[in-house]
């Protein structure tokens, strides 16, 4: 067991340091790498929060779509190659539901301003 | 070679000096921005009645350097530029391409049009209020003429019908490894669904908001012609409404600023084959796709450490965007 501060409230306030404190010194090229910088930061704040519980609820899924065990990677490659196959498909039940839910958990965490993102939850 | 901007300079003002008939000198030359398949350089040629703006293109470091395989060599470009203009595209008129004896590499000059290319300035500025709504019958006119370029003037170019296209990209997606089962569902959907090759043109290959120089008035030229080939004309009108390149506005699917119907009316009416919407609309699957799938090969360039840029490595999460547009597009919920 780690001693404090978690590892989310690190990346959060170096995020807050760069956005506050470096940017604003910052000019052209190197302004936008740094602000693309701190989005990155926060993909990481944003996955430590959510990633644990929502890959276990992704592995879930996949077991039952699947009828299988295995690593959350190893489950994946598996319906992908059930999917090439034909064997899995936009029809077959519990598929548009998993895939909708780990889109969504994606963007909840890569980019939650993302147009697509914020239609699907009725946002815009 | 010259690689350094004084040294480019005085390289560049003999050979304009030489070549290009009313120019006495060059001058403010500006590096605007450098890929990895080619460099972009503002300058201003001086004439006897004044001073010319204008644009090179060449390779990096003026040497015949490997590109990306799908994109067209510089003189192709220019030659291909040029013929747009014959068409009625509105294109940066071509003043030199460069020759051997040069010493400058493989290259271009070519006008250097007044107008703004940032997506989101197009979509959001004042100046450009009394445009966006002309912009998408605009783009349909365009896109028409650049279709219209006969074939049998083309220089040599890569032949990627849909099939084609599906099948480099299929290659890329196994080649890079992780699974994507949204990508997964997208690639059987289009190889259940590969339209007839019935009409071969001319496609421009990367015609979306960002690519095109606009001004109040509208579309002033259409840019970045490197990723031209020969194929369905429907995939460039399927590319523009991609959701990427709607920047944030779904609701104008072309290109943020207008509306399908629009896009088409504007291409029928400028002699443009009727528009079958359903296949723009695989167009646009495919296009998001491709999309999703170049997210992960610049991803691929940061761990092969080609680059180690933040911009790079963060890009790679941006394939998850692509992955629920699919979605939307695919298995829409009800």
């Amino acid at each position: 067991m780690q001693d404090m501060p978690k590892s989310s409230e690190i990346v959060e306030v170096v995020s807050e340091f760069m956005r506050q404190h470096v940017l604003p010194q910052l000019q052209g090229h190197t302004a936008f790498h740094a602000l693309v910088a701190a989005n990155a930061l926060d993909i990481v704040r944003r996955e430590l929060a959510i990633a644990p519980e929502a890959n276990e609820a992704e592995k879930a899924r996949l077991e039952k779509l699947l009828g299988k065990d295995g690593t959350l990677e190893e489950l994946n490659r598996l319906l992908c190659a059930r999917i090439e196959a034909g064997d899995v498909n936009g029809g077959t039940p519990g598929l548009a539901d998993h895939l909708w839910e780990t889109t969504l958990t994606k963007l909840a965490i890569d980019q939650p301003k993302y147009s697509g993102y914020r239609r699907a939850k009725g946002e815009i | 070679m010259s690689a350094a901007p004084e040294e480019l300079a005085a390289d560049l003002a003999r050979v304009m000096n030489q070549k290009v008939e009313t120019l006495n000198g060059i001058e403010n030359l500006k590096r605007l921005s450098g890929g990895a398949s080619q460099e972009t350089w503002a300058f201003d040629g001086t004439t006897p009645k004044g001073s010319l703006p204008l644009i090179l293109r060449r390779a990096p470091g003026g040497t015949a350097a490997s590109k990306r395989e799908t994109a067209v060599p510089l003189a192709t470009e220019a030659a291909l530029i040029r013929l747009a203009e014959k068409a009625g595209v509105p294109v940066p008129p071509v003043r030199y391409v460069l020759e051997e004896e040069d010493g400058l590499g493989p290259g271009f000059v070519m006008d250097r049009v007044e107008g703004e290319t940032i997506a989101r300035k197009i979509l959001r500025d004042e100046t450009y209020a009394a445009a966006r709504p002309k912009l998408a019958r605009q783009c349909g006119k365009i896109l028409a003429k650049l279709h219209s370029v006969p074939m049998e003037t083309l220089p040599e170019l890569r032949h990627s019908p849909a099939a084609a296209e599906i099948k480099q990209y299929w290659e890329t997606y196994k080649t890079h490894g992780h699974p994507h089962p949204v990508f997964e569902l997208a690639f059987k959907w289009l190889r259940d669904n590969v339209p007839d090759e019935d009409r071969i043109t001319l496609v421009h290959g990367d015609f979306r908001n960002g690519n095109l120089m606009i001004g109040e008035d509208g579309v002033r030229a259409v840019l970045d012609w490197e990723l031209a080939h020969t194929g369905d004309p429907m995939e460039d009108l399927g590319w523009i409404c991609v959701n990427s390149w709607r920047f944030g506005n779904i609701d104008q699917p072309v290109g943020g600023f207008g509306q399908r119907e629009d896009m088409f009316a504007g291409y029928e009416a400028a002699g443009g084959q009727p528009v079958d919407p359903e296949r723009v609309r695989f167009w646009e699957i495919l296009g998001t796709l491709k999309w999703g799938i170049m997210c992960t090969l610049m991803y691929e360039a940061f761990k092969t450490g080609m680059d180690r840029s933040v911009e790079r490595a963060a890009i790679g999460r941006r394939s998850s965007e692509t992955e629920i547009d699919l979605l939307h597009l695919l298995l829409p919920r009800t």
